[in-house]
């Protein structure tokens, strides 16, 4: 259904216009639509925010907890197979994974939460769960993080750039809307592409082998043709594609998408990072936090380690190692760290007994009882262990951390009001975060490390 | 004339009539005079006429070819079909176009998508289906379509089915929602088959209503995911178990309805009117619901499929938005409503019959040109109003005139499904099968069943995404469509003729096809480059990708 509002095109100037356009709107006030007016403007200047931005490093399949950040060597063989020496890192007390070499130098940098639960062992259900932090069954599909950031701290809020205000590097979830009931406007712009190749093409900003020149034949010549908009001069919808069109050329063909150019970075920075999609997806991240964007996803995929857990743990966790910890020295070298959030997860943990037998050899299934997630940065403290699980990491054992616990302290730390009135399409009312009355478990916020 | 009939005439004029409209658009617009076709054009003219309205002119047999295939089938007319009905002389033949496209396969496909979109059906989260049962549903919806069953028995199969959900399929109504617990079933039965949100209603109606869902029992058999649904006289307290979960937690959870206070079901049933029902204990009270809602004279059924009918050919319900039926939301045109909910019930309950009386009305032939800038135009139908086509529609119009294909897949049951390439967006089964391009323009997540899930509405991304995406451009580059117009050894002339056929499904004009012929011959590119540039400014077009 196209719910276009008409009316309200003329109440913006061509700027503010446009960067609506850019968001999906076409001039239509996100407060008329609901009912809300001044829900945005409340929400721009919080004096108490300290971040103004989160990468999130979505571990897409569910990452082992035992082989990350949460080692048990104490466990035996049939729990930690052949990864049973984990290392020190540079603060007392904290052991991680020997694969993480380079992020056990940084672990003043980020605290650990080895408590995160929420019990549920399907990747649809706990993905919603772990980035909505509600419940499902309440007949509601509420926005991830993502999604919320960009209504609050997006064009809503006055943010002004050329760049989408929610981006995913590269490819989308796909594990359910992750719009939720806010809709399609506050999806996440998906670039596409591999940023570790020569020529990163984000998907409709950098074309393969389109010169400029062909591009501005190829405007004018549609221009010409295109008889149905010249006939209908007046009408709303063509007036908001054609405002769509021009932001979308200012992109094509104008500077904001230079920020996608990763040759502008030293090959010596771009080596550390990990010539691969991941570490370059991370290099690409702190550019875009440079640039203002305010919520961006690097969706890691290839943690659903059913089989040959520990094969994919030597592969893969090196790659993870030099991306995640480049990222957070280069934020703090750029002095982007106090104020960007770097929040490391999947939807759950893996089983903490191994599966030795055929066909799994050595495999680890879903794990929703106890997991780990790595908050750094944008306010939060490091080099800290928040609660803990069980001695085979099975459980947990003491201070459970739900995901709304964390997702309620990012709020807090963006300066966004973990009581305010999402807008919702039948006007009922739904807040950014569950509260007691919803039934949804809570273990309070993250008050050790804020 | 006398002087009071004279002032009237004055006053119309001076109080900002619409001028008599001008003369027809080239090449959108048709000469043909706009008497009334029959009674849905003597109610909307009328109406019009009252507001001091004139409709737009009617569309010519270019639109109207492109129009009808589009909204009846849901996908573009070849070019080989376009040049036959522009050519065609029978002074009849839009009659007999619709009876045509009445007739074809792709209107199942097209139709059982809409209902799916309605019914949530979606394997995974967070209505949780699982791919057999929304493969099995989607089946069943589809072939009642196909075989025109009539909406009133549709409708109680939907409600009144017991058994094996692999084998029954409509007792998965009652599995496509999100929660189990009787008001939610309330809500969902009220939203899809009554078009309205009982979460504005009294608390009491809702309550009333949900008695009638209390007996539903679930049961899971020894085959994975198979569920049997039946009706359990022994029901006591509902329960609602989450699907997928299982785990304490979860359950404590789901019981909470966050922003609905949850209603404790009196001991009686009661009709939405207010009636109480008197149910023997050894009846199924869903079938006791079924009837009442199905009974000819209740204002809601009817009402609610003729409201949606009308609203998905154009554009817009009688009733606004056509989910939101309730006394403060009243009909621009009740007389208009009043008459198709007449015709369904003495057709019975025939959709197509419907369909075919609103598609052959010159209301739904007007143009989308709009004349005049009165907001009364566009919510009494004067002109048909201009909408971004469907998602699905969208890129299988794409992929047709480009003659290139998609990959469809879903990330479960692991390991991934993956559809056999050439399969339409159109006639996907699941609405956890999907691909990027799908989200991205919008298709619904099959949450909620709300109609307005489905947004039409141009995003940046969007555009960026078919101006200048890889995928838009690869399909561009390597169309086995455009490679074989440009082999034929055409020349440049018949080779525009023939794009414009198969992408606008009309004849250029002399001026497109000058500038056309000045492109691809400038001599400046290479021909392949230029013909491909003219596809993509024609796929880039409004008229393209717009229903208009």
């Amino acid at each position: 259904m196209d719910n276009e509002s008409t009316a309200n095109n003329s109440l913006f100037s061509r700027r503010e216009a446009a960067c609506r356009i850019l968001a999906g709107t076409a001039g239509l006030v996100i407060g008329s639509q609901f009912g809300l007016s001044g829900l945005a403007a409340e929400q721009t200047h919080s004096p108490k925010a300290k971040a103004k931005a989160v990468i999130q490093i979505w571990m897409w399949g569910g990452p082992s907890h035992l082989d990350t950040f949460d080692p048990k060597p104490a466990a035996g063989y049939d729990y930690c197979g052949p990864l049973d020496k984990p290392i020190d890192t540079n603060v007392k007390g904290i052991r991680i994974s020997a694969l993480l070499p380079n992020l056990a130098k940084q672990a003043d940098k980020y605290s650990i939460i080895q408590s995160m639960t929420h019990g549920i062992s399907a990747h649809e259900t706990a993905s919603y769960v772990a980035q909505t932090g509600r419940m499902p069954g309440d007949r509601q599909v509420y926005p991830t993080t993502g999604a919320v950031v960009s209504l609050f701290r997006g064009y809503d809020a006055g943010y002004k750039g050329l760049i989408p205000p929610y981006i995913v590097l590269t490819e989308p979830q796909g594990r359910f809307s992750e719009a939720g009931f806010l809709g399609i406007r506050y999806k996440p712009f998906a670039t596409g592409g591999d940023p570790a190749q020569n020529r990163f093409v984000v998907e409709g900003i950098v074309a393969q082998g389109i010169t400029d020149q062909r591009q501005k034949f190829r405007r004018e010549l549609l221009e010409e043709l295109n008889t149905l908009k010249h006939a209908a001069p007046n009408n709303p919808q063509l007036a908001n594609l054609q405002e769509s069109e021009k932001q979308a050329y200012d992109l094509i063909l104008g500077d904001a998408g230079k920020v996608f150019d990763l040759t502008q970075e030293k090959d010596e920075l771009r080596d550390r990072y990990g010539r691969n999609k991941f570490g370059q997806s991370c290099l690409l991240a702190r550019r875009l936090v440079e640039r203002g964007v305010p919520y961006i996803t690097i969706n890691y995929p290839g943690w659903d380690t059913h089989k040959e857990n520990f094969q994919v743990m030597r592969r893969k966790l090196p790659e993870l190692d030099k991306g995640m910890s480049s990222l957070l020295q280069d934020l703090a070298d750029h002095g982007l760290l106090a104020s960007t959030i770097v929040w490391w997860g999947g939807e759950f943990g893996r089983t903490p007994k191994v599966q030795w037998e055929a066909p799994w050899n050595g495999g680890r299934n879903h794990w929703g009882k106890v997991f780990s997630a790595v908050v750094a940065g944008g306010g939060f403290k490091g080099g800290q262990i928040v609660g803990a699980s069980n001695a085979k990491g099975e459980e947990v054992k003491e201070r459970a951390v739900y995901p709304c616990d964390v997702i309620r302290s990012m709020y807090e730390l963006l300066g966004i009001d973990t009581e305010a009135r999402l807008p919702h399409p039948l006007g009922l009312v739904a807040r950014i975060t569950p509260s007691a009355s919803d039934g949804v478990p809570s273990g309070g916020r993250l008050k050790e490390i804020m | 004339m006398s002087v009071a009939s004279l002032a009237a005439v004055l006053l119309t004029a001076v109080l900002g009539a619409e001028p008599a409209s001008v003369a027809p658009v080239q090449p959108f617009e048709s000469p043909a005079d706009r008497t009334p076709a029959g009674k849905i054009d003597e109610l909307v003219f009328a109406r019009l006429k009252k507001l001091g309205l004139q409709p737009s002119p009617l569309c010519s047999d270019a639109v109207f070819v492109r129009r009808v295939y589009l909204d009846v089938i849901g996908t573009l007319p070849t070019a080989a079909e376009a040049r036959e009905f522009l050519l065609d002389r029978n002074p009849v033949k839009r009659r007999l176009l619709i009876d045509r496209l009445l007739q074809r396969d792709e209107l199942a496909d097209y139709w059982a998508m809409k209902w799916s979109d309605l019914l949530r059906i979606k394997a995974e989260f967070p209505i949780n289906l699982w791919p057999n049962a929304a493969q099995a549903y989607y089946h069943w919806i589809r072939t009642s379509i196909r075989e025109n069953k009539p909406f009133d028995r549709f409708a109680r199969e939907l409600l009144t089915s017991s058994g094996i959900n692999f084998r029954i399929p409509p007792v998965n109504f009652y599995r496509a929602i999100q929660s189990r617990q009787p008001t939610a079933i309330a809500q969902s039965v009220a939203l899809a088959l009554m078009g309205t949100r009982a979460e504005k209603w009294p608390q009491e109606r809702l309550a009333g209503m949900s008695v009638f869902f209390t007996k539903i029992g679930y049961k899971s058999t020894t085959e994975w995911k198979e569920e049997i649904v039946f009706f359990d006289p022994n029901v006591t307290s509902p329960k609602d178990p989450v699907k997928n979960a299982g785990k304490k937690v979860v359950t404590d959870a789901a019981k909470t309805h966050v922003a609905l206070p949850a209603a404790t079901p009196p001991a009686k049933p009661i009709f939405p009117d207010g009636t109480t029902a008197r149910i023997p204990p050894d009846r199924d009270p869903r079938e006791v619901f079924a009837d009442w809602l199905i009974d000819a004279k209740n204002p809601w059924f009817a009402r609610n499929i003729v409201n949606r009918t009308w609203c998905w050919l154009n554009g817009r319900g009688i009733i606004h938005e056509p989910d939101d039926i309730r006394p403060d939301n009243p009909p621009s045109n009740p007389e208009l409503l009043a008459y198709l909910e007449h015709e369904l019930v003495a057709s019975h309950y025939d959709l197509k019959q419907i369909n075919r009386l609103i598609l052959n009305s010159k209301t739904y032939q007007l143009s989308s040109l709009a004349r005049g800038s009165r907001p009364e135009a566009e919510t009494n139908f004067a002109f048909y109003p201009l909408r971004r086509m469907d998602a699905e529609v969208l890129i299988d119009a794409i992929c047709q005139v480009t003659g290139t294909t998609e990959k469809y897949s879903s990330a479960i049951p692991e390991p991934y499904t993956f559809l056999p390439e050439g399969h339409r967006s159109i006639a996907l089964p699941d609405g956890s099968i999907t691909s990027p391009f799908l989200e991205t323009f919008g298709r619904p997540p099959r949450d909620t069943g709300l109609e307005s899930e489905r947004n039409n509405r141009v995003t940046a991304s969007q555009r960026l995404h078919i101006l200048n995406s890889t995928h838009i451009q690869r399909k561009l580059e390597q169309s086995p469509r455009i490679q074989e117009m440009l082999t034929l050894g055409q020349k440049s002339r018949p080779l525009i003729e023939s794009l414009y056929l198969t992408i606008l499904s009309r004849f250029p004009t002399e001026d497109e096809a000058k500038i056309a012929l000045r492109y691809t011959e400038a001599g400046k590119k290479a021909r392949r480059e230029a013909v491909i540039d003219l596809a993509w400014a024609l796929i880039n077009s409004a008229e393209f990708m717009y229903r208009h």
